[in-house]
């Protein structure tokens, strides 16, 4: 069905001989999703809304605060304290009436995900941590949507269009985890928060995010599409990279909604390589509590023998054929001393991502056993 | 003419520059090790790196007109 369009509102744009009423039309059916109505988010709202986007979704559960408004540029200091889904909804609506906004007041987790982005067409990433946006690359990925991503840290800002499947021109479409396949540790890379950030940034870096959004919808120029630009604020330099999909990229993103909703992000993010060992007191919790896959990745004929819990017998140079067995969500592997394990334990990571828990026990089976007092024969 | 590496994001605090140059270096292992020789930090650090404007993650041969860049992630919004 055709929408009634304002002429006058968006004669600007309906001018314009590539644009036209049909680009005019498609804005109006369109339905986009913004994730995070801060720095980013702020300046993709304002000019999807002014552009006449018909149906917008925006998702944060954050407040006001006075150290938001040299960038968020939507809030004013009455609006400190308040949450800024409504808010901006409330501002935006006054910028346009004549579309529909829809304020999620909540924070997008593993439950919420997939139905919050499953009506919207395109989904622009606005969030400010690594744990949701991995959450989102893989949503996405899952639901075969679009998603205008932009980031920033300090004085740069990064912007690309992920896809998934085979593109027009016969490449394959490439997402987040095809230019970095893991998060990295939270201490690893600063946030604004702890970084700084010139608010002028999100301002230019939301604006592209905002036109490659109009782009894609319109189907006018050529949206970054396998292209991530990066733009330096203090030098003006910019720097364009080509991407590519990865084969192995694809193991690490989970394969159904179901298992979407049992991976845990923010463990994700916040779990350095240290935290894959556990000691003996841990290791006994996981054993009562959860269903795990324990694995004895000693050769076959090492001593001493474990008959404590039961386990598989799978030797570190045999554990990448015999992956199959590993049926449980966690996974825990012990050797003599936690070394060996220790390398099975990473290279199991590698292996399934984040679909499973991989822990290593260390100090081994000589230090559990010492933990429990058994005489090692 | 060396070969340009070009550096981004929260690395420059690490190499303290936006660029650096490099001779002698005949691939990508090789100036691996050698920025992580120069800078231990870096070793440490998530990053991408790209020829020519490619992402690589196999080693790749760099000839004197390579340019290459190291890009990490960012979170911000």
């Amino acid at each position: 069905m055709e929408e009634k369009i304002s002429y006058e509102r968006y004669q600007r744009q309906i001018i314009l001989r590539e644009f036209g009423v049909a680009g005019q039309q498609k804005l109006l059916q369109a339905k986009v999703l913004v994730i995070g109505a801060g720095g980013l988010g702020c300046p993709v709202l304002q000019y999807l809304v002014a552009a006449g986007v018909g149906k917008i979704g925006i998702v944060d559960d954050d407040t006001v605060a006075l150290n938001n408004l040299h960038r968020q540029v939507l809030y004013s200091v009455k609006d400190i304290g308040l949450p800024k889904s409504e808010r901006s909804a409330s501002v935006l609506r006054g910028l346009n009436p004549d579309i529909t906004i829809i304020p999620f007041n909540e924070r997008l987790a593993v439950e919420n995900a997939l139905d919050i982005i499953r009506p919207f067409d395109i989904i622009v990433d606005g969030t400010d941590n690594f744990s949701t946006r991995y959450m989102i690359n893989d949503a996405c990925v899952l639901l075969d949507k679009p998603l205008v991503y932009g980031a920033i840290s300090q004085f740069e800002g990064q912007v690309t269009v992920f896809s998934t499947g085979q593109l027009k021109d016969g490449q394959q479409g490439v997402n987040y985890r095809d230019l970095f396949p893991q998060p990295p540790r939270e201490d690893e890379v600063l946030n604004c928060a702890e970084a700084g950030v010139l608010g002028v940034l999100p301002g230019i870096i939301g604006t592209m995010m905002a036109n490659e959004a109009i782009k894609l919808i319109t189907g006018i120029g050529e949206p970054l599409i396998n292209r991530l630009f990066t733009y330096n604020a203090l030098n003006n330099q910019v720097y364009e990279l080509e991407l590519a999909a990865r084969e192995e990229t694809r193991a690490l993103i989970p394969a159904s909604e179901m298992l979407f909703k049992k991976m845990d992000y923010e463990w994700l993010c916040a779990s350095s390589p240290s935290s894959f060992e556990i000691g003996g007191n841990i290791f006994d919790e996981l054993l009562e509590n959860e269903t795990v896959d324990v694995i004895d990745v000693r050769e076959l004929d090492e001593l001493p023998v474990v008959s404590e819990f039961p386990h598989q017998k799978i030797p570190l140079t045999q554990i990448e054929k015999a992956i199959t067995t590993l049926t449980s969500d966690t996974v825990i592997v012990f050797c003599q001393s936690g070394k060996r394990s220790k390398q099975a334990a990473t290279l199991l990571s590698g292996i399934f991502g984040t679909t499973k828990k991989i822990y290593s026990l260390k100090g081994g089976i000589e230090n559990w056993k010492k933990l429990h007092s058994i005489q090692q024969s | 003419m060396p070969i340009q590496v070009m550096i981004f994001g929260q690395l420059t605090d690490i190499v303290n520059s936006h660029e650096l140059k490099f001779t002698d270096i005949s691939d990508t292992n090789s100036l691996v090790s050698e920025l992580n020789s120069r800078y231990p930090l870096l070793a440490g650090s998530k990053y991408v790196m790209a020829v020519n404007k490619q992402t690589v993650t196999a080693n790749t041969v760099l000839n004197e007109d390579s340019i290459v860049a190291l890009l990490p992630p960012f979170s911000g919004g």
